[in-house]
């Protein structure tokens, strides 16, 4: 297991979000959590991602206790993440927030009078992550003016370029049209296997998105793990029919 | 190219101002270059990390007193060592408001800063046998590159050698300013001005770099602070006054906090329009103020902003 979450609980004042989740992540798995609004799924995340301690339970990544020790020491030791609202940075250019996350993984962020544009490791892995994600046209535009789509497409790419072992990504789909949802989730499937990701973690509303792509798919309603199976196991879970996924988009 | 061109032209134009100028606007021309180096400094935290500081002025009074100190009591008049010493004391200084003050962010930072300005502008004024209190402290005319230049004429020394000498460190300045912003670390800076949460799942430590980005703006401030003391002689608690700090933030929205030189363009304006308003009503403040009005509402983006926003806009990028 890479990741693996034993027994986490949150509360919020009296409110419990989380009551005893546990779950693992293999290496080379693609693992969606699904659930409906105010399930638990954004609290699981950010817990996983170290932005938030659980009140209670365990989250080890490679063996080492991560729980709450915050984004920048989990970025470093291989975990990326992007979010549900598109986090830009709207005055750098395309190329320039690829460039920060390069400069961020090679540790050089503390190099006061190195060169950035003579930086070669850093220039070319920017443009090689830009071309990835076929950002690379728009790689002097400022991220404030990219089309939406792009906008996503930028903030998964950043998480990319930090190369990291393993990605969760809070609907990365999300707040984009439809033709563009296929579009984005194959060029983040065909990247991950670019730059040799171990696993995905999405958090998705689009059972669509989910189903086509997962290895792996965890229900969460109020704040449990109601199931945790192949794709073809959840459709079959009529509790997971009745709670999260519904009869109409089930036949669909 | 076209910059490259600019900032060489406006460089030769500083250096022959002595030559052609009246002595009384060469004299004018050296708070210009000791409040350059220090906006250069303040940018680093304003424009390039987001950070307003309204007590910056508490480390161009470190500067300035460090030099007086040295030079009456410690007598010490070379003006080499009494940068290096003010740029060591400002950041002996720095390190300690620094790591409270980056903790926190917008009106709480900038009224944190203020806070410890006031202290620093309290001592000055009220450790009399100290400081001088109100009636400040005397800074003797440095040596300069090993040089006294005590039996030359005062005005001669500095429209002469303390000119030249001022205008170098100013390059000097603004070329390791350069290098900075144009540095991984500025790259890093610019991500934490932008959106410090995603900064922070880069692997980029807000805290840390907001840090670094402090201390070095207060070694700028202590540096320019120096400067600041010779062409008066006499360095006072004002130059710790919670005033003072605004002044220095006005002259870097007037210049335009966006751009590298805007702030210097900012100083430069800002001492030459205060001079003359000065000159010609007494309530120079009541002008000053509509004046920064109008900028914040008409040209967020200062004088350079303007310039800038001349140039037609590109159709597509390359």
């Amino acid at each position: 297991m890479i990741l693996q979450a034993n027994g986490l609980r949150k509360f919020y004042g009296e409110f419990c979000a989380l009551d005893g989740v546990s779950l693992g992540v293999d290496a080379g798995e693609f693992v969606s959590i699904i659930g409906p609004n105010g399930a638990g799924k954004s609290t699981l995340i950010n817990i996983l991602t170290g932005i938030t301690r659980p009140s209670a339970g365990t989250v080890r990544y490679k063996d080492r206790e991560v729980g709450g020790i915050g984004p920048v020491r989990l970025a470093r030791l291989g975990m990326a993440r992007s979010f549900q609202l598109v986090q830009i940075f709207p005055d750098l250019t395309v190329l320039e927030t690829l460039q920060a996350a390069v400069v961020a993984r090679l540790g050089r962020g503390t190099r006061l009078f190195a060169s950035l544009a003579g930086d070669h490791e850093v220039q070319e892995g920017a443009l090689e992550v830009a071309e990835l994600f076929g950002l690379g046209d728009q790689r002097h535009m400022p991220a404030r003016h990219l089309p939406q789509g792009d906008k996503k497409l930028l903030d998964v790419a950043s998480a990319f370029a930090l190369k990291p072992e393993i990605i969760l990504l809070d609907e990365p789909t999300s707040g984009v049209s439809t033709a563009d949802k296929t579009a984005i989730m194959e060029t983040l499937v065909a990247a991950s296997k670019r730059i040799g990701l171990r696993a995905i973690i999405q958090v998705e509303h689009d059972m669509d998105i989910v189903f086509a792509y997962s290895d792996r798919i965890i229900a969460l309603h109020q704040g449990k793990v109601l199931a945790d199976a192949a794709p073809a196991a959840i459709l079959s879970d009529q509790r997971v029919i009745d709670a999260v996924i519904g009869r109409r988009a089930r036949a669909s | 190219m076209k910059r490259g061109l600019v900032v060489t032209v406006a460089t030769a134009a500083v250096a022959a101002a002595p030559f052609v100028a009246s002595t009384y606007h060469v004299l004018l021309m050296l708070p210009f270059m000791a409040y350059g180096v220090i906006l250069l400094g303040l940018n680093l935290l304003f424009g390039y990390t987001g950070l307003v500081s309204f007590g910056h002025a508490l480390f161009v009074a470190i500067g300035a007193y460090t030099g007086a100190f040295l030079t009456t009591h410690g007598k010490v008049r070379s003006l080499e060592v009494i940068l290096v010493a003010a740029a060591s004391f400002g950041t002996l200084v720095a390190v300690p408001v620094a790591a409270l003050c980056v903790r926190y962010v917008k009106i709480y930072f900038g009224m944190l800063t203020l806070a410890f300005g006031m202290v620093f502008y309290t001592f000055v004024l009220k450790f009399y046998r100290l400081t001088g209190g109100d009636e400040g402290t005397p800074f003797l005319r440095p040596s300069l590159l090993g040089q006294s230049l005590d039996a030359m004429p005062k005005v001669d020394y500095l429209a002469g050698p303390y000119y030249y000498y001022s205008l170098a460190v100013l390059g000097l300045a603004a070329l390791c300013m350069w290098r900075i912003v144009h540095s991984p670390f500025g790259l890093c800076l610019k991500t934490i001005r932008d959106n410090p949460a995603k900064a922070e799942t880069l692997g980029i430590g807000v805290t840390r770099y907001r840090f670094y980005a402090f201390v070095i703006s207060a070694i700028y401030a202590a540096v320019g602070g120096a400067l600041l003391g010779p062409p008066t002689g006499n360095v006072d608690p004002t130059l710790a006054y919670w005033t003072h700090s605004g002044n220095l933030v006005f002259m870097t929205l007037l210049g335009g906090f966006a751009s590298f030189f805007g702030p210097v363009v900012g100083a430069f304006v800002f001492i030459y329009l205060q001079n003359w308003v000065m000159s010609i009503v007494p309530y120079w403040r009541l002008i000053f103020g509509a004046m920064l009005a109008v900028i914040v509402i008409f040209a967020p983006e200062g004088l350079m902003g303007l310039v800038t926003r001349r140039r037609p806009a590109p159709t597509s990028w390359p």
